[in-house]
């Protein structure tokens, strides 16, 4: 029973992770854009909200009604002017672009909010739970996980069936040939990066709701995405989701084990799968 | 005679400080089929690149309809009638056969149902891909795949097709198979430039015949004209 809440537990908080990780494969798993701020833009999302919370008398849904935006602009000006000017076929300029604003995001944010740890206040929704077969599951934990599988489902059927995701998986797969079939993949990547930081500010209303928030967070939400979406396998958005759960139960089981192995436990499940697997669990057949 | 669909001017370009052209002078007129032939390294894929806004060029070397392009990015000259089979094909993959159709359909000058050319179209002429169309690009030849790359080209509903090499890599048999459709794309009222290595291809699907040589245009005249000495020496230099 014990080890069933584990996994239970696990999958919840395998929701959260979902949330980190689907911008993140849409930026790294199909654009091949590594984006090392990941962490720090869902960071600064939480301490926007939490400050807008103190100021604007809203609710959890109304914050999430006025971030979104916010983070859909934040996405697209991302892209358009650090982004597209260092995407190609080589990675690292990107990742050197985004390196920097990551540590200049922390700075920016200690700056502005110091380094105290915040949270949203709590609406009661953090702490209710109901009980299932002697289960105990929190409403807030469970609201995350269906998002994330909304989220997911429809962000997999866009890039499916959508003309931007045509679009957008062509322009990935040869960004020169996707310009010859009539293709604008400046204009396509930055709406694209505009959606995967919209999700991250969803993500960032969540984070505030179930824990705190503080400037030098966003490093250890940036390595759980990039596990989710390696352990899931590259471009595969359910792979992602997959990922993360793998992730989230990894951490629940080491927790129970002992309180400190929690987090090692999922670095070393991701180790394992990179041994095994490198290719990823759900990795389309190149 | 009417003023050419296409034409460049003292063309000049390349890869940075690399200058490949030096002043290329060449026409299309509306219909016509050109090819443009050379060794490797004569410049001929730079030039189609600096035609399709992928290299920097002024604006007044490339005319398309009157109007100076040079420059225009790939993806606004596409709207505008021009699209391109590129060296290598350059499929999209991970994606299926009609996957990569309809990303030229989704972003072509105008609807598969106004323009010439639709995916029954392409069908008919290309059966082997009407069979395999929803199968991934990975998993066909390069015939195949080389079928996929002209009619994604043809379905942006171009007035001026660019080929770049189409018969590079493939056997002499599919090379023929897709040489004969060039009539039909041809008969559509899409005038065509063919890149081409194989001169004697080249001289037979063309109606002229512009030959390169270390970035300059070193022949031009009507493809059937020409003697093979002429090319002889204008394609290796006398």
């Amino acid at each position: 029973m014990q080890w069933l809440d584990a996994i239970i537990q696990g999958v919840l908080l395998g929701g959260m992770y979902a949330q980190y990780a689907l911008g993140m494969a849409l930026m790294f798993g199909v654009m091949r854009i590594v984006n090392i701020a990941h962490g720090d833009v869902m960071i600064l999302l939480s301490l926007i909200v939490i400050s807008l919370a103190g100021v604007l008398p809203l609710g959890n849904i109304g914050l999430i009604v006025v971030i979104v935006p916010i983070a859909v602009l934040l996405g697209w000006v991302l892209q358009k002017f650090i982004l597209n000017k260092v995407v190609g076929a080589d990675p690292l300029p990107s990742l050197i672009a985004t390196f920097g604003l990551s540590i200049a995001l922390q700075n920016l944010m200690l700056e502005v909010w110091s380094a105290d740890t915040r949270s949203l206040p709590n609406s009661g929704i953090a702490s209710a739970s109901f009980e299932i077969g002697g289960i105990y599951l929190g409403v807030l934990p469970v609201l995350v996980l269906m998002c994330a599988v909304v989220l997911t489902g429809g962000l997999d059927a866009v890039l499916r069936y959508s003309r931007f995701g045509r679009g957008l998986r062509a322009a990935a797969a040869d960004t020169e040939a996707a310009a010859m079939t009539g293709v604008d993949p400046k204009r396509i990547y930055a709406i694209a990066t505009a959606i995967a930081v919209a999700i991250l500010g969803l993500a960032a209303v969540f984070a505030a709701l179930r824990a705190t928030v503080s400037p030098s967070d966003g490093s250890a939400q940036l390595i759980y995405a990039f596990e989710a979406v390696i352990i899931g396998g590259m471009g595969s958005l359910w792979g992602a989701f997959l990922g993360a759960m793998v992730l989230g139960v990894a951490q629940a089981i080491g927790l129970r084990i002992d309180p400190g192995l929690g987090i090692l436990f999922g670095h070393l499940v991701f180790l394992a799968v990179l041994a095994t697997r490198p290719e990823g669990i759900m990795a389309r057949k190149k | 005679m009417s003023s050419p669909i296409l034409s460049t001017h003292a063309l000049t370009g390349g890869y940075g400080d690399f200058q490949a052209l030096f002043g290329i002078d060449l026409h299309l007129d509306k219909g016509e089929v050109i090819s443009l032939i050379g060794a490797n390294g004569a410049g001929k894929s730079t030039f189609l690149k600096s035609i399709f806004g992928l290299l920097p060029v002024a604006p007044d070397m490339v005319r398309f309809e009157n109007a100076p392009v040079g420059g225009t990015p790939a993806h606004q000259m596409v709207r505008k009638g021009i699209s391109m089979v590129p060296e290598g094909r350059r499929l999209f993959t991970g994606m299926s056969v009609e996957e990569n159709m309809r990303v030229a359909i989704d972003n072509a000058r105008m609807s598969e149902a106004e323009g010439p050319w639709s995916r029954e179209r392409l069908f008919q002429l290309f059966p082997i891909l009407k069979e395999k169309r929803r199968q991934p690009i990975e998993n066909l030849s390069g015939g195949q795949q080389q079928m996929v790359a002209i009619s994604r080209a043809l379905l942006c509903q171009p007035k001026v097709l660019l080929c770049d090499e189409i018969s590079l890599g493939l056997a002499p048999k599919v090379i023929r198979e897709i040489y004969a459709v060039l009539p039909e794309i041809s008969a559509a009222g899409t005038s065509i430039v063919l890149v081409e290595q194989d001169v004697t291809l080249a001289r037979e699907a063309s109606d002229r015949l512009y030959c390169m040589l270390e970035g300059r245009i070193t022949l031009s005249g009507i493809s059937q004209d020409i003697s093979r000495e002429a090319i002889a020496s204008a394609y290796f230099g006398a």
